[in-house]
Parts: C-alpha cells; sequence; structure tokens
C-alpha cells in the first residue's frame, strides 16, 4: 500500500501503567508544533492506554491540535509487539511526515521494531530537530562518537521520518488551543499469542534518583577520591534543596548507583545549576549537563576542560570547598528565617 | 541451546580527543575494541553455557577484514565458531540496512549449517553510534519477539526469562524461543579468557560470507543506496563557555562569591 503522506507530525505520549503522562513525551509537543507550523500540518499526539481520560485533558494544554486514542486493558502494561502492531496500524493509516518519540527504554524499544515494519529511517537518541527549507524534510541532530561528533541526519525518500528525542532537550510549553480533535480509534489485536510475559515489576528503593526533575545538581567525579565524597555532596544538595549526580567515572568505581550518572550513557538534564565537583569533564560528561542554566566547577587542575563548559570556575580542592559552602548556605537559611 | 551473538568492532570513544587548532578528531592511535555492550551479552551467553554445556555460540560480525580481531576476541573468551561478514556493497549501511543484511546473513548460516539459533545475542549499543537501532530491528526481520536492556538471562522450560533494565525500574520478562535478546551492563565485570583458549583462538578459522554467498539477498537494500537515512552533514561539537574564575587566598571571599553565583540561581527559584 503506498504512503500518501500529510504533512502532520505524530509525536507518541507515553503513559505509565499508573496512568501517569511522562514528561520526556509532553516536552516533545513543543519542537513538534514548530516543526507543523513550518509544513503547515497538524500537531497530532498519540496515546495507548488502559484508561486515558485523564491522560487526553493533561495533553490537551500543550498544544495538539488533534489527539488520536487506543483505549484498552491490553494496553495498560507496555509490550513491545501489541504497541508497534497498534502504533504501525495507526501510522499507516493516518500517513503523517514525521513521528516524533522520546528516547526512553520505551521509546527506543518500539521505535526500530516500527521503523523497520514501515521501512523507513529512524535516527537515535536527537539532541535537535528543524525543517529543511528547501525540501521540507526533517533534519535529525544528534550527536555519535560519544558526543565528540555532531551528525545531522535526513530520512529523505521513506516516511514517516522518525527519530527519538533525548529527554530533557526541548522543555515543556504550555498552549491551549480552542478547538482539540479527539480521535479514538480500536486496533484489532493480533491472533498469536503473546510471545513475552512480565513476571515482575522490581521497584528501586524509594530516595534513588530524581535527578531529571531536580533544579540544583550537586555532582561528584573520579577527583573526590572514593564513596566517601559523596557523603559531602549530599549534605550540600540537601542544603540546596537540590539533588546528587555523578560521572560515570564515579559510577564504575562502584561509588554511586548508574541511576545517578549524568551523561552520554546516564541522563541528560538541564536544571537551573550544577556544581561539578572534582569532575574533569570528559565529553561524555558535558554533553549530559551543559544545557544547564548556570555551572559551577570546582577542580584542583587549571587546565580540566570541564572549565570550558562551565559560568563560573574555582580552582581549588573540592574537600576544602565544598563544606564550606554548604556552612554558608545553613547560615544564610538561618538568618533568613531570624529575619 | 544454540545462541548467535552479533558484535561489532569500534573505536574506543573515550580515546577520542578534539584537535583545538583544526577543529577536527584526532582518530590516530584510538585503539579498536570489542563494543563493550557486545561483551556483557557475550558473558550473559557464557553464563548460559556454564549452566548447560550442551549450549553453542556462534558470533558474527560485519565490518572489514580487521574486525575479525573482535570475533577472535568472543572465540576467546566464549564462542565456539565465528563468521565475518564482509563486502563492499555492505559499506555505508544504516541500521536499517545493517540489520536486513545481518538477518539475511543469519538465515545463511542456519541453512548452511543445519542449525537454528534459538536466541539472538546483541549488545544495546555500540559505543561510536550509540543508536540501540540494530537489535530490534534485526528482531524485526527476523520476525523474533525482543527483550531490550536486558541484565541476565536464564534458560527455563520453553522460555528465556530475563531481567530488564527500565528508566524507573527492573521487570522480570518471559519470552518465548526464537528470540532477540540485547544486553546492558551488569554489575559485574565479564570474565577473562583463558591462556588456552586465547592460544585457539589465534589459530582458529573464520569463514567470511559476502554477498555472493547469501542467497536472496536484494543488494538494491544495502549500502548507502539502501539506507532510508543519510548523514547530510557532521562537525566537531565544541564548548565555547569560558568560566568565569572565583580566584582569592581568602577561602572565605571564596566561599562568598560562590554562594553568591549559586545563591542567585536559588534566589529565582522562589
Amino acid at each position: 500500500m503506498e504512503y500518501k503522506k500529510s504533512e502532520d507530525i505524530w509525536v507518541f505520549i507515553e503513559i505509565k501503567e499508573d496512568g501517569k503522562v511522562q514528561r520526556p513525551s509532553l516536552e516533545l509537543l513543543n519542537p513538534g508544533m514548530e516543526i507543523a507550523r513550518k509544513l503547515n500540518g497538524k500537531l497530532v499526539a498519540v496515546l495507548l492506554g488502559g484508561e486515558l481520560e485523564d491522560a487526553v485533558r493533561e495533553v490537551s494544554a500543550y498544544g495538539a491540535d488533534q489527539i488520536v486514542t487506543v483505549q484498552g486493558s491490553e494496553y495498560k502494561e507496555y509490550c513491545t509487539d501489541i504497541y508497534t502492531d497498534a502504533l504501525c496500524t495507526l501510522l499507516k493509516k493516518y500517513a503523517p511526515a514525521g513521528f516524533l518519540l522520546a528516547a526512553t527504554n520505551k521509546g527506543r524499544d518500539m521505535s526500530p521494531r516500527i521503523a523497520c515494519r514501515l521501512k523507513t529511517g529512524l535516527t537515535a537518541d536527537c539532541t535537535g530537530i528543524d525543517v529543511d527549507r528547501d525540501t521540507g524534510c526533517l533534519l535529525w541532530t544528534r550527536p555519535a562518537l560519544g558526543g565528540n561528533l555532531m551528525a545531522c541526519i535526513v530520512c529523505r525518500e521513506h516516511w514517516p521520518q522518525m527519530g527519538t528525542v533525548r529527554p530533557g532537550t526541548y522543555k515543556t510549553k504550555k498552549a491551549v488551543k480552542e478547538h482539540v480533535e479527539i480521535q479514538r480509534e480500536t486496533v484489532e489485536p493480533r491472533e498469536n499469542k503473546r510471545r513475552t510475559r512480565v513476571y515482575e515489576i522490581i521497584h528501586e528503593e524509594s530516595g534513588t534518583a530524581d535527578i531529571e526533575s531536580a533544579d540544583i545538581i550537586v555532582a561528584g567525579g573520579k577527583g573526590l577520591g572514593s564513596a566517601k565524597g559523596f557523603q559531602m555532596l549530599y549534605d550540600l544538595a540537601e542544603a540546596l534543596g537540590g539533588a546528587v549526580g555523578a560521572t560515570r567515572g564515579a559510577v564504575d568505581k562502584g561509588w554511586i548507583p548508574h541511576a545517578y550518572q549524568v551523561g552520554q550513557t546516564g541522563k541528560t538534564i538541564r536544571p537551573k545549576l550544577y556544581i561539578a565537583c572534582g569532575i574533569s569533564g570528559a565529553i561524555q560528561h558535558i554533553v549530559g549537563m551543559s544545557a544547564s542554566d548556570t555551572i559551577i566547577a570546582i577542580n584542583q587542575d587549571q587546565d580540566a576542560p570541564i572549565f570550558q563548559a562551565a559560568d563560573y570556575g574555582i580552582v581549588g580542592d573540592v574537600y576544602d570547598i565544598v563544606p564550606e559552602l554548604t556552612k554558608k548556605v545553613l547560615q544564610e537559611k538561618g538568618r533568613k528565617r531570624n529575619d | 541451546m544454540n545462541i548467535l551473538i552479533c558484535v561489532k568492532q569500534v573505536p574506543d570513544t573515550a580515546e577520542i580527543r578534539i584537535d583545538r587548532e583544526s577543529h577536527t578528531l584526532i582518530r590516530e592511535g584510538v585503539a579498536s575494541i570489542l563494543n563493550p555492550y557486545d561483551g556483557y551479552a557475550l558473558e550473559a551467553a557464557a553464563k548460559l553455557k556454564d549452566q548447560n554445556p550442551d549450549t553453542t555460540i556462534t558470533a558474527v560480525s560485519m565490518g572489514p577484514v580487521q574486525a575479525e580481531a573482535a570475533l577472535r576476541e568472543c572465540l576467546a573468551i566464549a564462542a565456539d565458531q565465528a563468521y565475518l561478514i564482509t563486502d563492499r556493497v555492505f559499506g555505508g549501511s544504516d541500521t536499517y540496512a545493517t540489520s536486513y543484511i545481518l538477518a539475511r546473513a543469519i538465515q545463511h548460516i542456519q541453512r548452511m549449517q543445519e542449525i537454528s539459533f534459538d536466541a539472538i545475542f546483541c549488545g544495546k549499543q555500540a559505543i561510536d553510534g550509540d543508536t540501540a537501532q540494530v537489535g530490534p530491528e534485526l528482531a524485526e526481520h527476523m520476525g523474533y519477539p525482543q527483550v531490550t536492556c536486558c541484565l541476565k538471562a536464564e534458560e527455563r522450560e520453553g522460555e528465556l526469562v530475563v531481567l530488564q533494565e527500565n528508566d524507573d525500574n527492573q521487570k522480570v520478562i518471559g519470552v518465548t524461543y526464537p528470540c532477540v535478546l540485547t544486553f546492558t551492563k551488569p554489575d559485574a565485570d565479564p570474565r577473562f579468557p583463558t591462556f588456552k583458549r586465547k592460544i585457539a583462538a589465534r589459530k582458529a578459522e573464520i569463514p567470511h560470507i559476502s554477498s555472493k554467498d547469501i542467497g536472496g539477498i536484494d543488494l538494491k537494500r544495502v549500502g548507502i543506496q539502501g539506507s532510508p537515512t543519510k548523514v547530510c552533514k557532521s562537525y566537531v561539537r565544541e564548548n565555547k563557555k569560558k568560566a568565569v574564575m572565583i580566584e582569592s587566598d581568602n577561602m572565605e571571599q571564596i566561599i562568598q562569591e560562590l554562594y553568591h553565583a549559586a545563591g542567585q540561581v536559588c534566589e529565582s527559584r522562589r
């Protein structure tokens, strides 16, 4: 069947088992809106889930012209086969020009399957999307070779043009449309029996890293010298009302779990304040935090590359500086309380 | 159980530096290594073989002749045999074309060896491209179910039971044979090869598979012309910022300035 391409841009909205809309998906409605406007197409959000009423209401506030839903108990829990089948059916029917997914575990699990089934191109983990003015093709920018190289990828003759986008690349942007068209679809489930079955879900202990939503991050690297050094970072983070992050080096040494890792093989974050303690600034780390509003770096080596990515730098020993800064923050807090 | 493992030889991206004068990548002297995630997949296969010695492990790689080194490393660690898929016409393939070639080559090996693979193991992603697409695309070409980001796998009756790492939890998932699993970094480091295996691997014969060997392969679907995506430009990423250095012999003053820099952010938040 020929793909009769429309000019619309589709964004997949990921919904957790508990019905909550995942923020990285909402972020994509922001660039999605820009692209759809440039192409004179509609911005369409597509949702799969068990119960979607609340999610539809929430998504409506972020600028979609149309929301397409497929609701059913079989969509409550993510399953590669079931989600791939449903999305391929919808994409063939509506034939959008572009399809964006967040580069979360689920997004990166299903998007290659969908792209392969539709015989189209997919660009992974993008940090930028634009439209080529001459051809109207989407231009996907992504880091490669450990973040050393940026590549611009285009998919000219296959549709939909697909890409996953790194969480944290775009900010969510509210935009209220006068009329949001809701299209409820049903997809016939495949006949064959289920090939994967979830036996158990193991939740991480509470108190683990929620570094993606923190406004302030205090991060440590190999320069801390030991796992003990992180205690001092927790103290400062607590005083500032922030969270703790780490480099791959510190994680590889076993000082802190992988969930705290910032960078190429960890998380991408854009807090208001990022304090890098004993971090030399490998490019793989920089790509994960360079979008932070303000970056402060504390490092003993004045030639450390981190100072080329920071707004403020201090050459010195983190063990001297961090505890003093914590003390100062707590003092000032106390003073304000007494005022 | 018969396991097939797909591996890639990659430049050690941690070694790559940028020449600030010429704004280019310094690739000279950068070592070629077995993609670390493929090493985790191989370790998972080796563990299954520890449990059940009847397990066979076949390694394949697509790439130039030098990629034999990565296959020899697999042979030294745990693989029983290895094939190199190599042909100029395969060069420039994107993930869609690469997964198509791999699928056709795997079917070719199955026919030729009269073997059927129960599971295909891959690394979650290769550290040079970081796409994490070839595994799932291979699964789609083969028509197999998939589980990505696995930490370990166990053989049970009629299925493999795996532990999957997710953004905010871990899942225990059962998957029917034949299937594709992609592996991420587990807590424990992979094993080292024994000296004896190393010697044997050095002498092992690694058959080459070219486009002519693979029956029924559609050459319009391989290489640059068979790739839906194209790289339209690439450039070296550089940081342009220059930090304002806070310098003083007086610690109190440093802390005061530091607090001021940090404090502005904290204030604006309230």
